[in-house]
């Protein structure tokens, strides 16, 4: 397939940037968006010019590093996936792609379509935790947990940070990411004991770092890759106000 | 506690607080006004609206109500700025997924409803608590209700009607949106929680709008 791109350029964080459009030729519809990107490169490359610097790393879904705003939508045109899980069969010969990287003012432009998410892991580093001694494994069944509480955990855990709540979000907030945090770690007996410590320290990190705040609209849960869903926002919500109340 | 409220969620819980006081007050509200039509002279609207007019706990609740609005918009006017700063670069192209556009304009939707408000309280709280129309014996309630919705001031009910559409969609968005905010939801209860708001936003909508539709066509038939 044949393909005009039109990718968001911009040097550096300081350097102010704008949109360049490529023609793309022989486009395979099995490869993958990320190997178009490939493609491309190689082509500019060639050309002597700077290739477009834009964030991968697994390329199976699983990392979280791939990003790309494709077309008005995060990680793309399909349901459920991360960018690097997208491919050529969803476009249409002829088509014009435009890819922007993640608008939000905590993840600034560090060049071209990559951006700085580094403000994931200073929230993270204010609660994402539990604080355990080191040692031998514990006893796989001396604390039993519900195996519904465990299953809506591990929901939450399948959150790979990459952002895209963020990015989808008209407030460019935050809270998708973080209530899976809180949720994942608050929903276990393990995570119970720093429960209150944890919610509060992590939204005021996530505050501070100029992240908007959530009007429910649930483009987050639209856009998320992992399905992560906004009742882990409700559950966050309410362990704030408890923690909140109980101070 | 001081960390609560200048947090986002606790601006949020604020909002959230106020409009759920609110929304109960739209339910008296839509109460007593239907009452004016259930009989032809307006008699039992007039002996309701003088009873809520001199009574101790409406005097009170008059107040709460004014503070209740004020908290309301003035959180709203932080969070939509705070909101808007948080994106300084748009985006160029944006398809949103399918999510509702009142979630998207909140603020818009408030802003039509707060031009609403100023022009009501014009109309009707003002000549009500300021003038003596009622107490000179000049007018009824029941006739300051009619007076501006006659073929003559026929602009008046199709504004009315249109900010209570507007109306409509802001509580159809923020009837579940209160209870996420409170923490009050979970998946099971998120499609319950939006089956009743969007219920609820159409009785206060139609609700409100029979009145001045109803005393219009009265006027001219
Ligand atoms: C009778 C009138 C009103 C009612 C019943 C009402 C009710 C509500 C409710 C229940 C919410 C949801 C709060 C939440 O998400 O937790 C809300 C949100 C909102 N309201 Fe109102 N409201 C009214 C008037 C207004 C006015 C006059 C304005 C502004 C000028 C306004 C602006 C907003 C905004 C911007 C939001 C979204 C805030 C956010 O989610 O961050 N509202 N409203
Ligand atoms: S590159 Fe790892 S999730 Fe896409």
């Amino acid at each position: 397939m044949n393909l005009t791109l039109k990718i968001w350029r911009q040097a550096s964080a300081k350097a102010s940037g704008k949109f360049e459009t490529y023609k793309i030729t022989d486009i395979s519809t099995e490869s993958s968006f990320l190997e178009m990107l490939d493609v491309l490169n190689d082509k500019l490359i060639k050309e002597n010019v700077d290739p477009v610097a834009y964030d991968h790393d697994c390329r199976e879904g699983i990392c979280g590093m791939c990003s790309l705003y494709i077309n008005g939508r995060p990680h793309g045109p399909d349901e459920d996936i991360t960018t690097c899980q997208l491919h050529m069969r969803k476009f249409k010969d002829g088509d014009t792609i435009t890819i922007e990287p993640w608008r939000a003012g905590p993840f600034p432009v560090i060049k071209d379509l990559a951006v700085d998410r580094n403000a994931f892991d200073k929230i993270l580093q204010e609660g994402g935790f539990i604080s355990v001694n080191t040692g031998s494994a514990p006893d796989a069944n001396a604390i039993l947990i519900p195996t519904q509480k465990a299953e809506l955990s591990m929901d939450a855990a399948a959150c790979i940070g990459c952002g895209a709540c963020v990015a989808a979000c008209k407030n460019s907030s935050a809270m998708l990411f973080v209530s899976a945090k809180v949720a994942n770690l608050g929903l276990l007996p393990q995570g119970r004991a720093e429960a209150a410590t944890r919610v509060k320290a992590m939204i005021a990190k996530m505050d501070e770092l100029g992240f908007g705040s959530c009007t429910n609209t649930g483009a987050c849960e639209a856009e998320c890759p992992k399905n992560i869903s906004i009742s882990n926002i409700a559950f966050m919500n309410r362990e704030f106000l408890c923690a909140n109340i109980k101070e | 506690m001081s960390g609560f409220v200048s947090s986002s969620i606790g601006k949020k819980v604020i909002m959230s607080v106020t409009g759920l006081f609110l929304i109960i007050f739209l339910c008296l509200h839509l109460f007593i006004n239907l009452l004016a039509l259930v009989d032809a002279d307006g008699s039992i609207f007039n002996t309701v609206a003088h009873f809520m007019g001199t009574n101790i706990i409406m005097f009170v609740m008059q107040w709460v109500l004014a503070a209740g609005f004020i908290f309301h918009i003035l959180y709203s006017l932080i969070l939509t700025l705070k909101n808007q700063a948080a994106r300084p670069v748009k985006y160029e192209v944006n398809t949103r997924s399918d999510i509702t556009w009142s979630s998207q304009n909140m603020f818009i939707l408030g802003l039509g409803i707060l031009a609403f408000l100023v022009l009501h309280i014009i109309n009707y709280f003002y000549k009500l608590k300021f003038t003596d129309l009622i107490e000179s014996g000049q007018m009824s309630e029941y006739e300051l209700v009619t007076s501006i919705f006659t073929a003559q001031y026929w602009y008046y009910p199709v504004i009315y009607v249109i900010a209570f559409i507007l109306l409509g969609l802001h509580l159809n968005h923020s009837f579940q949106s209160s209870f996420q905010t409170l923490g009050l939801n979970n998946s099971n209860w998120l499609p319950r929680l939006k089956f009743i708001g969007t219920l609820y936003a159409i009785v206060i909508a139609v609700g409100f709008s029979i009145i001045p539709i109803y005393f219009l066509m009265k006027a001219l038939l």
